[in-house]
């Protein structure tokens, strides 16, 4: 097979991927400009779901809400996560083995048994209030990040670190410039990872909150009845466009560098 | 490989507390659920009841969307990953941030713009009637469920096997063609044995969830489909019966960390190695 | 929760929480806050969507009472999270039968209706209405109503559809979307089969599972309220739904008409009720008073276009709104009809079970 030929499928499936990826985005994109309150009734085009978002207090209220646990759920479990990682690595087998298989829990757990058990433990000493959520999505993010981390643990070059302790630096310095450097390819992915499990997750959201807020994810879904309010549709769509923005803003200043670097 | 001292073990002790705290005690709570009735008294009817006819069947059922989910994915994700290897679009992670990015959607939105697409007066078969095409009929069956999982789990497969695959030593992969292996073989023997892991921690991230993911079997299935989550979720929420939904909860843990054990042994195998080696 | 805490228990679980909270103190310090600010407050739970939540807040200003909304999708969730008690709710609203099954349980207080002062705007046909599960009318104050019938798209059906009939006859197999709820899917069966909604009979009920087991392959989809959408985009030609559904969905679709089926169906009430653990009932009167006021009824009547039980708000209609059927059923509209006030703990476990069967099915 030609070499053209086989770029060109690669091309294609890849289009084709894509395509799945993104179609569905594209409706939501498309009923954000609908004019009608029924998704399944085209009523013409509107901009006044993107005004009305703004005035929302709910909406932006749930927005703000799951912001604040997606960011601070994953910055506590990127702290405690890579902790455990350098933790780990450190163990000796039979500890090693016991504290992944701990590591597994969460993730072979399905979600509603995370929540409700979670639910039920929480009830015998705390209120459920953001919190609770908050100590909920920490739960199950610390194994992504633990997962993320530890591979770039073992991997890691310890002699400069000691090299430093020897030349006289302290372990926390030493510890931060020497090796945390050397992890932030693993602390990067992982503290992206329990930031997006965190913004989609709906079930454990659902049974650990408390009354009085919501996320986006339980606002949608009490929504779901009477019809997902077409704000809805504006926000993901700003929030799709504010993402890829910065994404590819960040790819073409990547690119440039790179090119300057070493072109061969 | 991290040379690590064994002073470091106590950095790990945050999270042991957290572990046990928020994760090993509940998980008490459930099984003291799950092992008494109503009256507090011992019983194991609660996992046992797994064996119903109702509940068989949901799980049966999420069996087959699990294991066919996986595969899918696996399938899928191979190409896409050997795809962006040969057109090189793995410089800059960009490919990697467009396969996450609907991921930063809510997957409830992502999951009624599907039922629009494929519901019977959908724009699917809008369009292909206008092909002049017959239009399908995949709305509300376990197509729509199979259709919903993959779209929303197939990112959680791809990506640990393209960081498994990118991190392959590209002289490896340049040693076998000069060996006169063709790309087919270069990727059996080289490059699949070597994503092994990754691929690995896809269907652990994948399995699970899709046996029991109510909201999507709710949304796509047309209520008509339960999997054995939408049992359990219907168990604590509607039925109140907090100790059948609990014995449900444990037998479908029993029987994933049963069958994981069977799948990890070959690998753990290779790890004790690895450690034992270590440690002398 | 029915486990009392043991002391052994408390002290680890303690440790844990300080460290939890010392971990996640910046989070939980603004909300804390904002709790002390206002003094007084409630904790509201609802079905979703069941109110326009611009009214909480106008309350909140007007007396400085500060709200917590909750909302659930079915009255059985509702219950479920209200006795685990993990969330001390004050006020709540929910179905007919469900109250009278928190009236018999104890799990609400009386209110003081002579404290009201727009008690008066709903009308004494619905609190005659409401007598069904609160003989005294001292329990609860009704925040909707209406009946349950079939929503259908003329183009897509032969002739008129009056009866139940319709679902079970095979005649539009594949385009029927049932109502995913237990108690209305098995109180359409049973009237259609000539008995009432409220029957302890088991045979009856069972009667009533056997024909909705045969009716399986019929069934495109069992959903909620979204079943209205369904029917407006033509994906299928009829749908179970209540009536507060219809008036939306002629709206969209000029093609899709609600009828009550001859047979008789169900009258459901959805009221107010002020549950045993909360505090401060006075707030709690105050708030449901404010929602009986003229005002702000029509504003939750404007969101959700449901059957209001607010004379004030009825008299406010045009003539046209007012003699629709949907938006204000008659009395010869709903002469067979019943509410469901069937609370017997051994009908419900039957219901429980059976309904599980049909869904798995």
């Amino acid at each position: 097979m030609g070499r053209k030929l086989t770029d060109l499928l690669c091309r294609f499936y890849l289009a084709i991927i894509m395509i799945f990826l993104y179609v569905p985005i594209l409706v939501m994109v498309v009923l954000s400009f609908n004019s009608s309150r029924s998704r399944v009734v085209w009523e013409g085009f509107t901009l006044s779901w993107y005004a009305r978002l703004f005035s929302s207090k709910q909406i932006l209220g749930a927005l703000a809400t799951t912001l604040e646990v997606a960011l601070l759920s994953a910055a506590i479990s990127l702290v405690i996560g890579t902790l455990a990682a350098l933790g780990i690595s450190a163990m000796r087998r039979r500890e090693y083995t016991i504290t992944m298989a701990l590591t597994n829990i969460p993730m072979l757990n399905a979600d509603i048994v995370t929540g409700i058990a979670l639910m039920l433990w929480f009830i015998h000493f705390m209120p459920l209030s953001f919190n609770t959520v908050l100590i909920a999505h920490i739960t199950f993010n610390i194994p992504y990040v633990i997962l993320a981390v530890l591979p770039k643990v073992q991997q890691m070059n310890i002699s400069i670190y000691e090299a430093s302790r020897d030349l006289g630096a302290n372990a926390v310095y030493g510890f931060f410039t020497m090796l945390l450097p050397q992890l932030t390819g693993g602390l990067v992915a992982g503290f992206f990872m329990a930031f997006t499990l965190s913004m989609d997750d709906f079930v454990i959201t659902y049974f650990t909150k408390g009354a009085g807020f919501n996320t986006l994810t339980t606002m949608i879904y009490g929504e779901i009845r009477k019809g997902i309010k077409p704000e809805m549709y504006a926000l993901s769509t700003m929030i799709f466009v504010t993402v890829f923005a910065i994404l590819l803003a960040v790819n073409v200043l990547r690119g440039k560098e790179e090119k300057d670097e070493a072109y061969y | 490989m991290s040379g690590l001292t064994k002073r470091f073990k106590w950095l790990a002790t945050p999270y042991l507390l957290w572990s046990v705290g928020f994760t090993v005690i509940p998980l008490i709570v459930i099984v003291r659920y799950a092992l008494t009735d109503d009256t507090g008294a011992f019983t194991l009817s609660n996992i046992t009841a797994i064996a119903d006819p109702i509940h068989a069947r949901a799980f049966l059922f999420s069996l087959e969307i699990a294991l066919g989910c996986t595969l899918i994915c696996i399938l899928l994700a191979y190409p896409l990953v050997m795809a962006f290897r040969r057109l090189r679009l793995s410089r800059g992670k960009f490919m990697m941030f467009v396969l996450i990015l609907p991921m930063w959607m809510n997957f409830i939105l992502r999951l009624l713009a599907w039922q629009m697409l494929l519901s019977s007066n959908g724009i699917i078969n809008n369009l292909l009637m206008r092909l002049g095409l017959s239009p399908l009929k995949i709305a509300n069956t376990w197509a729509a469920v199979m259709i919903g999982v993959v779209y929303e789990y197939l990112p959680f497969v791809v990506l640990p096997i393209y960081n498994a695959v990118m991190d392959i030593d590209k002289g490896v992969i340049e040693a076998a063609k000069d060996l006169g292996a063709g790309s087919m073989r270069t990727f059996w023997r080289v490059i699949f044995p070597l994503s092994m892991p990754g691929l690995k921690s896809g269907i652990t991230m994948v399995f699970v969830p899709s046996m029991t993911s109510f909201v999507i079997a709710d949304l796509l299935g047309g209520g008509k489909l339960q999997l054995i989550g939408n049992v359990i979720e219907q168990e604590f929420t509607h039925s109140m019966n907090w100790h059948l939904g609990s014995g449900l909860s444990v037998a479908l843990m029993v029987f994933v960390l049963a069958s994981m054990a069977l799948t990890v042994k070959s690998e753990n195998n290779v790890e004790e190695d690895r450690k034992n080696w270590e440690e002398s | 929760m029915r486990h009392t805490i043991k002391p052994s228990k408390t002290l680890p679980a303690a440790a844990l929480l300080a460290f939890a909270l010392a971990l996640t103190g910046c989070g939980g310090g603004s909300s804390e806050n904002k709790e002390a600010s206002e003094k007084r407050s409630l904790t509201v739970f609802n079905y979703s969507e069941y109110l326009d939540p611009d009214v909480l807040d106008a309350f909140t200003e007007e007396t400085g009472i500060g709200i917590k909304y909750e909302e659930a999708l079915t009255p059985e969730d509702m219950y479920t999270k209200y006795k685990s008690g993990a969330i001390g709710y004050d006020v709540l609203c929910t179905a007919d039968y469900m109250v009278k099954r928190l009236i018999s349980e104890d799990e609400v207080q009386k209110i003081d209706l002579d404290s009201f002062e727009n008690a008066g705007n709903i009308g004494e046909r619905y609190w005659d209405m409401a007598k069904a599960f609160d003989p005294d009318n001292t329990y609860a104050v009704p925040h909707f109503w209406g009946t349950l019938g079939i929503l259908y798209n003329t183009t897509m059906v032969d002739e008129p559809v009056d009866s139940w009939g319709v679902l079970f006859d095979g005649s539009c197999a594949g385009n029927i979307i049932m109502q995913n709820s237990e108690r209305d899917t098995f109180m359409l069966a049973l009237k259609y089969l000539g008995y009432s909604l409220n029957t302890d009979s088991e045979d009856e009920i069972r009667e009533a599972q056997e024909l909705l087991m045969n009716q399986e392959d019929d069934v495109q989809a069992w959903l909620v309220d979204e079943a209205r959408d369904e029917v407006v985009a033509g994906n299928a030609a009829m749908a179970v739904v209540y009536s507060g559904e219809a008036y939306l969905g002629h709206q969209y679709n000029e093609d899709l008409e609600y009828v009550i089926p001859k047979e008789g169906s169900e009258i459901w009430i959805d009221s107010w009720v002020v549950t045993k653990d909360c505090a401060d009932k006075d707030a709690a009167q105050q708030f449901l008073d404010y929602l009986c006021r003229e005002d702000v009824a029509k504003k939750n009547f404007e969101y959700i276009y449901y059957s209001t039980p607010n004379e004030a708000v009825i008299d406010s209609l045009d003539e046209e709104d007012r003699s629709n059927e949907a938006m204000v059923p008659s009395d010869k509209a709903t002469e067979n009809c019943e509410v469901c006030t069937q609370i017997d703990p051994e009908v419900t476990a039957l219901y429980n079970q059976l309904w599980k069967e049909l869904k798995a099915n």
